[in-house]
């Protein structure tokens, strides 16, 4: 990902189909006009007189064709090769918080790899008084637990550190999906091992790596190892997909999604940090000055308004209109989304679909009333902690541009008199 | 019995931890008896690397530079490499040992490791050419940036300064757009490529 933030130079000639391609996707859909009756009422339509599928047409099913657009995408400049990448959930379609997870986004350092139940195995070693091994079917008999968190990638509106440059919040916050995990917490599993020999806790950590090429090692504090991780295999209610670590990862909840180790294989109780090639040239955030943080592993309070937005205009005119987003916090619960319409000159506080929970997605409204005229739409979150999400100019007083990840600003969007959205910064 | 409370799983033979097991800590713990030198590492970074990261290290398109880019870690674009911004000499040895080459990742003898790491450092104009790295010598080396990384300190510097009751009415005076990404255009078409 060494040119996440590294765009292509402008092209005239994209620029203009783009335009146009943008402008011929917005029309009013105006159904049923006052004075000609709706022949998808007066007629008959097929769908009422004949037969559906019978129930054997789909044993799994997958969305109707008409949904085709809600699908990953990826962006092909932003990495050397689709092995070691990135694909983008699509959250301008998603509503809710749940994420299907067919539609979640991936990120692999060597691939999605095919790992049978049968032929995994998890380690635990190091400072334990037992190393052990246990097969899939051992860890289904540990008593389990049920949570929900989001899985935010560090690079999430990593892109976005030097400009706007990415147009539609698919790709600008799609580096994140929030699930239902079952699994079992790391904290049972240590214990099983036993950590008598480990002495004291406090100045110990946990090595997690994947059973891929990549393995992707991380090194995390023993306290947050005995907090809420979960060693999870099921999500959404299902068996892990292939490409989320089936069948087992680590869910470390709140934390940079780097550190949720898919297909984990191994779990180590170490005297410190092993400073592994993720945690050193990787998921290190460079400041101005040219030192860098290290271990800055929770994910900051952070949100973005998902429709209206770039890749799904306001197609209705002018009238009743919903404003709706996401907003999240590693910290804990979200407890508040205001929305501005005018570059943050003036803010409304929206209504939360439900209430808060800790680490996981927040489904934010906004029910308003559209006048037609351009809107500089913004939406701020605050957690439990009474953290404010900041915008872009604060980060980068601190941070100057090259930080790459933990971009948690606030987000414009540009909404036009023809409805149409567009990725900007203001003043 | 099992002592442990659930009497789940089994106790980890040493063949397994061993084969498993490989990660190298930062002052060298882990490292296997073996070494190598920059002349090998030459060969040996030749057949197995330089198709990716160049056959000075310098990287080939957008494959990782491994080599270059001191002193620009304060500059608009730095660049970020081995010699210019690894913190650790451990962590070359531990990720090209069980993670390089990419698509063929553990294939490499421990000697492999040494040379390439050896060369890898030559590449960066750290070692000179007659150098030799072995399990011995390793905790000596120390890495230019390694005092180049402070522990997240956002509590301090952020955490502190963006809470309370935040502004809703009059917070600017005007708003202006100052950058538009449909002008940088570099957003893939709704077939998932580029538009150019």
């Amino acid at each position: 990902m060494s040119k996440l933030f590294k765009g292509k130079p402008t092209s005239r000639r994209a620029f203009l189909r783009g335009s146009v391609a943008a402008a011929a996707g917005v029309v009013t859909a105006s159904a049923a006009q006052a004075g000609t009756p709706d022949p998808l009422i007066t007629d008959v339509q097929p769908w009422a007189t004949g037969l559906g599928d019978g129930v054997d047409a789909s044993p799994y099913g997958l969305p109707i064709e008409y949904e085709s657009d809600v699908v990953r995408r990826n962006v092909e400049w932003l990495t050397a090769d689709t092995i070691s990448s990135i694909n983008f959930t699509p959250i301008h379609a998603l509503d809710g918080t749940i994420t299907p997870q067919g539609c979640a986004f991936e990120r692999h350092h060597s691939g999605a790899i095919d790992l049978r139940k049968e032929d995994y195995r998890l380690m635990i070693n190091g400072l334990v008084d037992r190393p052990l091994v246990f097969t899939y079917a051992d860890l289904e008999r540990f008593p389990r637990e049920n949570h929900v968190y989001f899985c935010e990638c560090a690079a999430n509106t990593g892109m976005e550190w030097a400009g706007a440059q990415l147009n539609g919040a698919q790709f600008t916050h799609g580096m994140i999906h929030n699930m239902e995990y079952t699994g079992v917490p790391l904290r049972t599993l240590l214990e099983e091992a036993g950590l008598d020999v480990a002495g004291d806790l406090k100045d110990k950590w946990v090595y997690v790596e994947g059973a891929d090429a990549s393995s992707n090692g991380r090194s995390i504090p023993m306290g947050k190892a005995l907090g809420d991780c979960l060693v999870a295999f099921k999500a959404n209610g299902e068996a892990l997909r292939k490409e989320h670590g089936y069948p087992v990862r680590l869910v470390v909840p709140g934390w940079e999604g780097n550190m949720w180790v898919k297909w984990i294989r191994r779990i180590e109780v170490t005297d410190g940090p092993v400073e592994s090639r993720e945690e050193t040239s990787k998921y290190t955030d460079t400041l101005a000055d040219g030192t860098s943080r290290k271990w800055t592993w929770v994910m900051d309070a952070k949100s973005v308004i998902t429709s209206p937005s770039p890749q799904a205009p306001i197609t209705h005119g002018k009238g009743p209109l919903v404003i709706t987003g996401l907003a999240w916090s590693g910290h804990g619960a979200i407890t508040r989304v205001d929305v501005s319409k005018d570059g943050g000159k003036t803010w409304e506080t929206a209504r939360l679909a439900k209430e808060g929970e800790a680490k996981a997605l927040t489904r934010f409204y906004l029910d308003t009333t559209w006048d037609g005229e351009e809107m500089l739409l913004q939406s701020r979150a605050m957690d439990d902690t009474g953290y404010i999400q900041p915008t872009k100019a604060q980060l980068r007083e601190v941070r100057g541009e090259n930080s790459i990840y933990h971009n948690n600003c606030i987000q414009t969007w540009w909404v036009r008199p023809n409805g149409e959205a567009e990725n900007v910064e203001v003043s | 019995v099992w002592p442990g409370e659930y009497g789940l799983g089994r106790e980890a033979l040493p063949e397994e931890i061993a084969a498993w097991d490989v990660k190298i800590m930062p002052d060298g713990r882990g490292l296997p008896e073996g070494s190598g030198d920059v002349w090998t590492g030459d060969e040996v970074f030749a057949e197995h690397c330089a198709a990716c990261h160049g056959d000075f290290a310098e990287g080939i398109g957008n494959w990782p530079k491994l080599a270059g880019g001191q002193g620009t870690l304060d500059h608009k674009d730095p660049l970020k490499t081995v010699g210019s911004y690894w913190p650790h000499l451990s962590t070359v040895w531990d990720y090209v040992n069980r993670s390089m080459p990419f698509g063929n990742a553990q294939s490499l003898t421990p000697d492999d490791v040494y040379a390439i790491t050896a060369y890898i450092l030559y590449s960066n104009n750290l070692v000179d050419d007659d150098f030799v790295l072995s399990h011995e010598n390793f905790a000596e080396f120390e890495m230019p940036n390694a005092d180049g990384f402070i522990v997240d300190d956002r509590a301090v510097t952020e955490y502190a300064i963006w809470h309370g009751e935040p502004c809703m009415e009059n917070c600017k005076d005007s708003v202006e757009i100052t950058m538009r990404a449909a002008v940088l255009d570099v957003t893939p078409d709704e077939e998932g490529t580029e538009t150019e």
